[in-house]
């Protein structure tokens, strides 16, 4: 009935892979964003030199005796001193001719009088920024324009620029590193209610369907509710079954206790031997009938009564005593000897008629497969725990079945034309369960069932 | 040391030539499988220990040595920069944009202190000063100049002995004394009112150290301002007939500089050689081994520093603005 459940992923991990995914993207875009800021601001602190040197060199320019000179001084160039030494190159125009500085540095055509312009530019085989400002002096005759560009390489930016990007390359790789061991902590703390359910459900006996009451988080509210009602519903129908079997057997023992005294008494007055062998049939059948129904009554009463324990202290020598001595009268038809070893007094805190019940239907079964003559030992001890035997000369249970032999009406291979249900061991489990015992099946070594009670 | 045989062929340079060397010098073991030229502004007598102990390290290399000044060397070199290995140079001006216009190369390989190089190409190898040089007899009864300013007194006060007694470099000839004359300016306005002084006294103007220092001990001359001091170091060892004065009011410091050229087919070669030579000259051993100053910045001592505004001077209107200043002063 139970079929392979398929395994798509985990939800941990497809949470940790969400977030971690999610950390290295916004890392990289925050890499890029943090470079390109840096680029800027670099960019703009070398525009700031190169404008004032070009300030300077603009605000030397005189006319003296009617010539142009540009009186520059050493900080115009001095300032612009790099920790890599970079290049400078700059050229001064007077009205469109070159005048000083190197010929081959471009002029941009339009440049303005107020502000300095900017550009990135390829010269002598490297990147250079240049800055290119202007100013018109008026002289006594004529008025004439300056135009000053001023370059310098980026040998320095760039290194700036890469030791930005490795930090800042470091510092994301930091943060991937804390997101991932925060992303596994909070997957973990976010999944541990799920495990607890997991395992409380795991760790459930079997007979307990009664609904999760403990606090859950809202995520998981319909899937314990949903939960919840399917044990509900499951609960009431194993109940309405069980109810059904009880009710059942109840009605089917009445008419048969009637069917068998008028049975016997027939059989009384039958002669034939034909029809005596017939009527003896019918009374085993109907003595197997009614103890079937007995027993369905016994299981279903202590399916009940193991939910509702009625737990009274009990002395399990007395127990025992009194049901061999009730079931004596039984054991004497198949003279049988019944044999109770009392090493020690146990006390035992239980549900009396339920125990009293599971011992009753062990020694029944020893009783019925029992041969004639033989002996059944009840033995009761302490060490090393406390402990019920019940050992017979039986024919033992079949090695292969013994696993399934306290299952519901599952008989031995070996049970044939002995009266049973297929119950006595079932009822003896369910009330060991219920009280935290222990039943045990085992063959006896020089022959024989034992059965022992570990409480 | 083994001594190598060392052939010196001494060129006398020919007038059909077409470079007027001051100096040109074959060095050679011999067997030449490799060989180096250098273009050079310093004096051969003070770099051949130098190419000396790199030859006895590598004794299959031929090294040519030119000599010719500061000013024709930067002329020379951007001219055909393919036919020079090593360019060495005292004006640290013309150096550092030749650099700066690329015809350098960068070595990677060299561990200098950073404020001796510029763009791990251009690499100093000396700290030399520049040197007020006195004829002693000039002097023998009054008291020797410390400064700029007691020079300047002492010139006034005797004007007629000191009359057409004084020299110093052709700043329009010579790439150190204008390096000499413009970083002098810059730091102090004492500069022109010596150069004032001087012009009134008649000042003889030359185009090298060696020219100058050669007058003052004959006697033709009493005084020169910014000689190059090492020169005059190593003139006074042989002749003690002149008095060497470091200004004590402002200090000029030089470092004679090196780089390889960017043109250079012997590139590996080329590395060798500045290697040697930079380490000859950090070397800490005694001072008299070194034929050159060796690079050691003494405690305060400063020098011209090695930046891109070296350059504000070499543009073509200040310059022009400067030496007509500088005629106007000492051109009367």
């Amino acid at each position: 009935m139970t079929s392979e459940l398929k395994v798509s992923g985990s939800l941990q991990n497809r949470l940790m892979f969400t977030l971690i995914s999610g950390a290295a993207v916004l890392g990289i875009i925050l890499f890029f964003i943090v470079r390109g800021y840096a680029a800027q601001i670099a960019q703009n602190g070398q525009d700031d030199i190169l404008e004032a040197s070009l300030s300077s060199i603009l605000d030397a320019v005189v006319i003296q005796d009617g010539s142009v000179e540009v009186d520059f001084p050493y900080a115009s160039l001095s300032m612009l001193d790099t920790e890599l030494d970079d290049r400078v190159f700059y050229s001064i125009y007077n009205d469109g001719i070159l005048i000083s500085g190197y010929e081959d540095l471009p002029l941009p055509e339009k440049i303005n009088t107020e502000i300095s312009i900017f550009n990135t530019i390829k010269y002598k085989d490297t990147n250079a920024r240049i800055a290119s400002a202007k100013r018109i002096l008026i002289g006594e005759k004529e008025r004439i324009t300056i135009s000053v560009s001023i370059a310098q390489t980026q040998d320095a930016l760039s290194r700036t620029l890469n030791r930005i990007s490795k930090n800042v390359a470091l510092f994301g790789s930091g943060f991937f590193i804390l997101v991932t061991l925060l992303s596994y902590w909070a997957t973990a703390t976010t999944i541990s209610p799920l495990m607890r359910l997991a395992s409380s459900v795991t760790k459930r006996g079997p007979q307990d369907l009664s609904p999760f009451e403990k606090k859950v988080p809202s995520e998981m509210y319909p899937l314990v509710t949903s939960l919840n009602k399917l044990m509900t519903r499951l609960d009431l129908s194993l109940k309405q079954s069980e109810d059904f079997i009880a009710e059942a057997a109840h009605r089917v023992r009445t008419p048969l206790a009637t069917v068998r005294s008028y049975a016997d008494a027939t059989l009384q007055r039958v002669t034939k031997k034909e029809n005596r062998d017939a009527l003896r049939s019918m009374v085993r059948a109907i003595d197997e009938a009614s103890r079937a129904a007995s027993q369905l009554l016994d299981h279903a009463m202590i399916t009940f009564r193991s939910d509702n324990l009625q737990k009274e202290p009990i002395n399990l020598n007395d127990l025992v005593q009194n049901l061999i001595d009730n079931l004596a009268p039984i054991a004497e038809m198949k003279d049988i000897e019944l044999k109770f070893k009392q090493e020690d007094k146990i006390e035992l805190f239980g549900d009396f008629i339920l125990i009293q019940n599971a011992i009753r239907n062990l020694i029944d079964n020893a009783l019925k497969y029992s041969p004639y003559e033989g002996i059944i030992t009840v033995s009761i001890g302490t060490s090393p725990i406390s402990f019920l035997e019940i050992h017979d000369q039986g024919p033992g249970f079949p090695p292969k079945d013994l696993d399934n032999l306290t299952m519901r009406f599952t008989r031995g291979q070996n049970s044939n034309g002995i009266v049973g249900s297929g119950l006595g061991l079932t009822i003896a489990k369910d009330v060991a369960n219920a009280h935290g015992a222990k039943l045990q099946l085992s063959n006896h070594e020089k022959g024989g069932a034992c059965v022992t009670l570990l409480f | 040391m083994r001594n190598f045989i060392i052939l010196i062929f001494i060129l006398i340079t020919s007038s059909l030539s077409a470079n007027e060397w001051e100096d040109k010098k074959v060095f050679s073991n011999g067997k030449n499988t490799n060989s180096l030229s250098i273009l050079s502004s310093t004096d051969t007598s003070f770099f051949a220990p130098i190419i000396k102990s790199f030859l006895d390290k590598y004794p299959d290399i031929k090294i040519e040595y030119f000599v010719t000044g500061t000013a024709s060397l930067d002329e020379i070199f951007r001219k055909s920069p393919e036919k020079y290995d090593i360019i060495i140079s005292s004006a640290m001006d013309l150096q550092l944009k030749l650099v700066n216009d690329g015809y350098a190369k960068k070595i990677n390989q060299i561990d200098h202190p950073n404020w001796a190089k510029w763009r791990q190409s251009l690499f100093a190898f000396t700290i030399e000063p520049a040197a007020i040089v006195l004829n002693k007899k000039a002097f023998k009864n009054i008291a020797i100049p410390k400064t700029r300013q007691d020079l300047i007194k002492e010139l006034r006060s005797r004007s007629t002995f000191f009359r057409n007694k004084i020299g110093t470099y052709d700043v329009r000839k010579s790439g150190l004394g204008y390096l000499f004359a413009t970083q002098d300016a810059r730091t102090s306005e004492t500069f022109w009112r010596l150069m004032e002084v001087m012009g009134g006294l008649g000042t003889k103007l030359y185009c090298c150290s060696g020219d100058m220092i050669d007058d003052l001990v004959s006697g033709k001359i009493a005084v020169a301002y910014n000689v190059l001091g090492s020169y005059a170091e190593a003139r006074k060892k042989k002749s003690d007939e002149i008095e060497i004065i470091l200004p004590a009011d402002f200090p000029t410091n030089m470092m004679r500089t090196a780089l390889v050229s960017n043109s250079s087919s012997r590139v590996k070669t080329s590395e060798t050689f500045v290697r040697h030579l930079l380490n000859t000259q950090t070397e800490e051993n005694n001072d008299k081994t070194h034929s050159l100053p060796p690079l050691f910045l003494k405690p305060g001592q400063q020098t011209i520093i090695l930046e891109p505004a070296l350059m504000t001077y070499l543009d073509k209107l200040k310059r022009k603005t400067f030496i007509k200043e500088w005629e106007r002063a000492i051109i009367q």
